[in-house]
């Protein structure tokens, strides 16, 4: 098992979970972030006062796959969230020691 | 101990007050002695008295002539309560909501604790002595007003005709009441998020009796130095409409000041301080703009064609404001912002406050865009270049908005619009002249002379009698966590 992070921007999050779910992938975590890498902020200007904003809103995808399914949901993800242009994310992949599912106590890749 | 000194200082000014108030209650009564003839009530009067009297009253004329008391009228009374209401709107909630959105989000309630609490104190002290010291009479005086309505004493719903024919005198109190409370609440923009609500307290408590009070006598009492339009012995014959002198440009001024006293905001210029709603601040602007049609076309006093001059003008100023100052900022920097908009619309209706009932539409145009530049680059230029921190641009729209709008009434004054600015007193006292000669503007310079004066230096004088005694700042951890929960004890967003 595999625990897929990606980082994307916001408005990529429908064409990535529609892209996933083609897959037969079942479930994911999303959450909303605020980090920044090359792209860097903006500049936000009230009055006289200007201030850089360096972190920008995006969104966290956590989702375990099986060992099989990894490199198609990485496929499936960057194509759906790429733009081309910079600040469209990172992927990052983890092992994964076990999983169990709640309500029945099934464990492995039986529960994710 | 210093509460304790307070308590003392406060108690031994209300003895000092009250026995004023005993020693002058019978040269106040012989003041208000009735004048020869005695008025007759309006059943017992001739017919043609009787039309004479309903024909002022329509246009809110002087009835003197037909020797029947004033009352109160229905239009112009309803107008009045109509506006008191609007100029309350704008402190609670529109100034509360304007800079509550522009301060970030741990200052919020401090913001409107002291919107509410200014509301409340300056009541108190308007009810007990502030009206009279205003527009009481027994004085004399061009500085103060008088102690004879001391505590609303002889304030009834007749009028008082030395400010308005048809108009209830308590309502007219009242009407006045929420010009004393908006004008020291605008001070604390220039001040917001780093100073106690103690302190603030105890600064509008002294500010109210230095500045003020003697300023809006000057000003609009009916012996008043600068009263220009009423007062026939008034020595500089300035004209104010709504307020530009008596509150935009002693907040204005009082703010500069007092934020330099202060000092700067802990990380200022470090790190980010951006509003935290700007939703806030455009309903707080929208509702201000909606009151002060109670402010400045209620300050006609009456719902007669002056106040209609000030309802168009005040419209025109404010929209074409609005348009110029994002428009600046589109053009300067890239972008027109909704903070451009309200700050626009705010300078806009500053600026024509002081002309709104002496100026024609044209004037008032130019009123708007002098609006949107001159304010503009006072709060994006100068403050730059000065390193102050007036954190909420106080100075900058109504100390620098202000002057600009009682110098140009000076200039673009119209006497056609408002038959009062060649009246009895005006012709009296040389206004009436000025404005034929095109020298006003003379007279309105020495009346903003004045009025930066004494903001200037009560400012400076209860500033640093203030900082002495209880202090202005809290402390640097207080001002980190926020100002809600280090003096008021609660958050405004929890969630």
């Amino acid at each position: 098992m595999k625990k897929i992070e990606a980082i994307i921007k916001p408005f990529k999050i429908e064409e990535v979970k529609d892209a996933l779910s083609e897959l037969g992938i079942e479930g994911m975590t999303v959450t909303e972030v605020k980090g920044f890498g090359r792209q860097k902020g903006h500049t936000e200007i009230y009055r006289g006062s200007e201030y850089t904003v360096d972190f920008l809103p995006k969104i966290k995808l956590e989702l375990v796959v099986a060992d099989d399914a990894v490199e198609a949901a990485i496929k499936a993800i960057v194509e759906a969230a790429k733009t081309g242009k910079i600040g469209d994310g990172k992927v990052f992949v983890l092992p994964v020691e076990n999983a169990i599912r709640i309500r029945t106590g099934e464990t492995g890749n039986q529960a994710v | 101990m210093v509460r304790l000194l307070a308590a003392i200082a406060s108690l031994a000014l209300l003895g000092a007050v009250t026995s004023t108030l005993h020693a002058e209650d019978s040269p106040a009564a012989a003041v208000a002695a009735t004048p020869a003839p005695t008025p007759v009530a309006f059943t017992n009067a001739p017919v043609a008295a009787q039309t004479a009297y309903l024909q002022a009253a329509l246009t809110n004329g002087d009835p003197t002539a037909t020797n029947i008391a004033p009352t109160a009228i229905a239009g112009h009374n309803a107008w009045m309560m109509v506006s008191s209401a609007f100029v309350l709107m704008m402190t609670l909630p529109g100034l509360a909501l304007f800079y509550g959105g522009l301060v970030r989000s741990k200052n919020i309630l401090s913001i409107i604790a002291m919107c509410f609490g200014i509301t409340a104190m300056v009541s108190v002290i308007w009810w007990a002595v502030g009206y009279s010291l205003v527009f009481g009479s027994n004085f004399a005086s061009p500085f103060l007003g008088g102690t004879e309505n001391f505590f609303f004493k002889g304030i009834t719903s007749d009028p008082n005709t030395s400010y308005a024919y048809w108009v209830s005198q308590n309502v007219f109190a009242i009407f006045q009441l929420t010009f004393a409370i908006i004008t020291p609440a605008l001070i604390f923009g220039a001040t917001a998020e780093r100073m106690k609500f103690s302190a603030i307290m105890a600064f509008v408590f002294g500010w109210m009796f230095i500045v003020y009070f003697p300023l809006a006598h000057m000003v609009w009492g009916s012996t008043g130095l600068m009263n220009g339009v009423w007062n026939a012995t008034a020595k500089i014959p300035a004209i104010d409409f709504a307020g530009g002198t008596v509150v935009h440009m002693s907040s204005g001024w009082s703010a500069l000041i007092l934020c330099l006293i202060l000092g700067k905001r802990v990380g200022h210029g470090k790190e980010p301080m951006p509003p935290h709603s700007l939703v806030l601040t455009f309903i707080g602007t929208a509702l201000l703009w909606i009151g002060w049609y109670g402010f400045n076309a209620g300050s006609a006093v009456a719902a007669d064609g002056v106040a209609a001059n000030a309802f168009t003008t005040t419209t025109l100023a404010t929209a074409v404001g609005a348009f110029t100052w994002p428009l600046m900022e589109w053009v300067f920097r890239g972008k027109p912002s909704v903070l451009g908009f309200c700050s626009g619309a705010v300078a806009g209706l500053v600026v024509i406050t002081p002309a709104c009932g002496f100026v024609n539409s044209m004037g008032a145009v130019i009123i708007g865009v002098l609006a949107g530049v001159i304010p503009y680059l006072a709060c994006t230029v100068v403050k730059n270049i000065f390193k102050y921190d007036d954190a909420l641009d106080t100075f900058g729209v109504h100390g620098v908005g202000g002057t600009v709008g009682a110098l140009i009434t000076g200039v673009l004054v119209d006497p056609t619009v408002n038959a009062n600015l060649g009246g009895a007193a005006a012709t009296a006292n040389g206004l009436a002249k000025a404005i034929a000669d095109h020298t006003l503007v003379v007279a309105q310079a020495k009346a903003a002379g004045i009025t930066i004066a004494m903001a200037v230096v009560g400012t400076l004088i209860l500033g640093f009698l203030v900082k002495l005694v209880i202090g202005l700042r809290p402390s640097v951890e207080a001002e980190h966590q926020g100002l809600d929960i280090t003096d008021h004890g609660e958050e405004g967003y929890n969630h």
